[in-house]
């Protein structure tokens, strides 16, 4: 497959800071903006969520802004729409993040072939299973240059990460411990040793960590054996406390 | 051969599957590698079928309905589940996986109910076998089943309430299965329903399976032959449907009808009657059909009688629907509540409003007076006295 820019970043020697937003919140039309803020303040890499009915890997915080983007008025095509320049202002990889239903009524190859056109570089599905991808959708996603992140968790056996990381093309996405997102805060000793378990095992691709970070501090852990993390909870958290206009100041107190 | 049974991965042709986050992986997969180990052990079948015969008050009988027979002109039995512990057919399935439970060395359940039918199954099993109990029931299911919440904490259940989304049933399903992403190693999830993703529907469908075996030997003392020319039940998600279709599936000379719940009507935009209103999609880890909007939200469906109050459908009755191999009526609430008074008046059985809409179907479909025709009588109808009550002002 191509190389993209989700490729280019990965080989920046840095460790990654990764942002969720569920898009359409907390305003139906702040999904530029947000992006914007988030690459003018070094973010590395943005996961647009796209909202679904019932998101059910996720926690109270993302169910929330989820519901109230659905009601704002969000979907689909919309997010297309919103998205359709992004690339005049915006270089760093964009990955759409949601539930695979809302992708399949959209026609996953028009839903791909819509990415492309944009610019999105990777697609997080986690409903959407490895076997599947691999039977039905993979030719499709690679016809369009994307990239399809799978997730792992503490529990994942080592089998199944090796057959994940042959799937990947791109990076991993580490759930740090069992958990909806933005359930547990911080890492003991558990997911220490889940990490340094994962560092060994010499997988091809890079690991970003998700779940569990909120500041400076458990970004320091997460990344001290990964490439990155994600966040996505507490800037949920940030934006319904502080509104769209203080997003400097929320990515400054990470790193 | 065609069957309409799951095959190895857990699809009724294309309906079915697992889509689920790598976060409930591990979990459906230990079910996945063991539960059809498990049912065949010689010790697991004995114990179940123990329990089936003294705690819950098997074989329930198949019941020739006389005057309701002569009224259809037709030879209508029933299948007697109202019978059964704690009234309905749901217990058939959680006797069936708390046995599972325990064999898997699992020390906590989870549950999802929605009217508190399967809510009161489990915490009922859970009582018995001494295990921890949780059942995720809708904010508003609790205010409007106060019976069934009061009779699942008397039993010794915690009622969660689910307070995200619509705050029904589909919201408690969500709800539960956040629960076990968190609690992956402990935890069995008990599904209510032909629901979910695999290996549930399968599993399910086993366990609801005694119904269509006891009916083969039934009918057979009573009328020489094992198959009837029709199997009827109302369907929801379609537990109880599964079990009295199962050992008829793919016999093409027993016709299978499957009564879904329209509500205020299938165009009303207040309906449940998924064939006729869903698009394939996934809901709770199954490609199935499912009511949602152009974009893929899923929509809150409507109908009078809680236990039919599903947007989705069991991936089987997708298949059976989609293949034709399946009638599909959809009856109103109003011609539920109509039947339910009549079967009350012509039979001194009052069902629970699920039930009714099976016996609301003599107006959409004919039979010969020759024909024999099961309905499953799924559920009795005390919990539903309020409703029929305010209904028919009584």
């Amino acid at each position: 497959m191509k190389q993209n820019r989700i490729h280019q970043k990965l080989q920046e020697n840095k460790k990654l800071l990764s942002i969720y937003f569920t898009s359409g919140y907390p305003n139906l039309n702040d999904t530029i903006k947000i992006i914007e803020d988030l690459e003018k303040n070094g973010v590395d890499m943005i996961e647009i969520g796209l909202p679904f009915s019932d998101p059910l890997a996720d926690g109270p915080t993302i169910q929330e802004s989820s519901t109230a983007a659905l009601k704002n008025g969000m979907h689909t095509e919309l997010l297309f729409e919103q998205l359709k320049d992004i690339r005049k202002t915006v270089s760093i990889p964009l990955i759409l993040m949601g539930y695979f239903n809302p992708m399949l009524q959209y026609g996953v190859e028009a839903f791909c072939k819509k990415c492309q056109e944009i610019g999105i570089d990777g697609i997080i599905m986690p409903d959407l299973p490895l076997d599947v991808y691999q039977e039905e959708y993979q030719h499709i996603y690679e016809d369009y240059g994307l990239t399809n992140v799978f997730l792992i968790t503490p529990q994942t056996s080592e089998k199944r990460i090796r057959a994940i990381d042959n799937a990947s093309n791109g990076f991993i996405y580490m759930v740090s411990s069992a958990s909806t997102t933005g359930a547990k805060e911080g890492f003991g000793e558990e997911q220490k040793a889940y990490f340094n378990r994962i560092a060994q095992m010499g997988l091809k691709n890079p690991q970003i960590v998700g779940f569990g970070i909120s500041n400076a501090h458990t970004f320091q852990q997460a990344t001290e054996k990964s490439k990155g993390a994600i966040i996505g909870s507490a800037f949920i958290k940030h934006l319904t406390q502080n509104g769209v206009d203080s997003i400097a100041h929320f990515v400054r107190q990470i790193r | 051969m065609k069957t309409y049974h799951a095959d190895e991965r857990g699809y009724y042709g294309e309906f079915g599957g697992a889509f689920i986050p790598e976060m409930l992986y591990p979990n459906c997969e230990e079910l996945r590698q063991n539960y059809l180990r498990v049912m065949a052990e010689p010790s697991f079948q004995e114990e179940f079928r123990q329990l089936l015969k003294d705690y819950v008050g098997r074989p329930t009988p198949l019941y020739f309905a006389e005057r309701l027979s002569e009224k259809y002109k037709t030879k209508i039995y029933l299948k007697r589940e109202d019978l059964c512990h704690t009234g309905a057919h749901k217990v058939n399935n959680t006797i069936g996986q708390i046995l599972m439970a325990k064999k898997l060395g699992k020390n906590r359940i989870i549950a999802e109910t929605g009217a508190g039918q399967h809510g009161v199954a489990t915490a009922t099993v859970c009582a018995l076998m001494g295990i921890e109990c949780v059942v995720y029931m809708g904010e508003i299911d609790i205010a409007r089943q106060a019976p069934n919440v009061a009779r699942m904490k008397m039993l010794g259940a915690e009622v969660r309430p689910a307070l995200s989304g619509s705050r029904t049933l589909k919201d408690a399903t969500n709800e539960a299965i956040r629960d076990w992403i968190n609690n992956p190693v402990d935890t069995h999830y008990i599904i209510g329903s032909v629901v979910g993703p695999h290996p549930y529907p399968d599993m399910v469908a086993r366990f609801q399976s005694v119904i269509s075996e006891e009916i083969k030997w039934q009918l057979k003392e009573k009328e020489g032959r094992e198959n009837p020319d029709y199997v009827v039940a109302c369907v929801g998600g379609g537990s109880n449907a599964a079990g009295i279709y199962y050992h008829y599936l793919d016999n093409p000379e027993v016709g299978i009808v499957a009564v879904e719940a329209a509500g205020k009507g299938v165009k009303s935009g207040e309906s449940a009657a998924t064939s006729a209103l869903g698009k394939v999609g996934i809901i709770h880890g199954s490609k199935t059909l499912l009511m949602q909007t152009d974009d893929g939200q899923i929509t809150e469906p409507y109908s009078i009688s809680a236990g039919l109050d599903y947007p989705g459908v069991g991936p089987m009755h997708a298949h059976l629907f989609k293949s034709g191999r399946g009638e599909f009526i959809s009856i109103t609430d109003d011609e539920a509540m109509t039947a339910g008074l009549e079967i009350s008046q012509l039979e001194g059985i009052i069902p629970a409003i699920e039930t009714s809409h099976a016996f609301a179907i003599f107006d959409y479909k004919k039979f010969e007076p020759s024909d024999i025709v099961v309905i499953n009588l799924s559920g009795r109808g005390d919990k539903d006295l309020q409703t029929y009550i305010d209904y028919f002002k009584l």
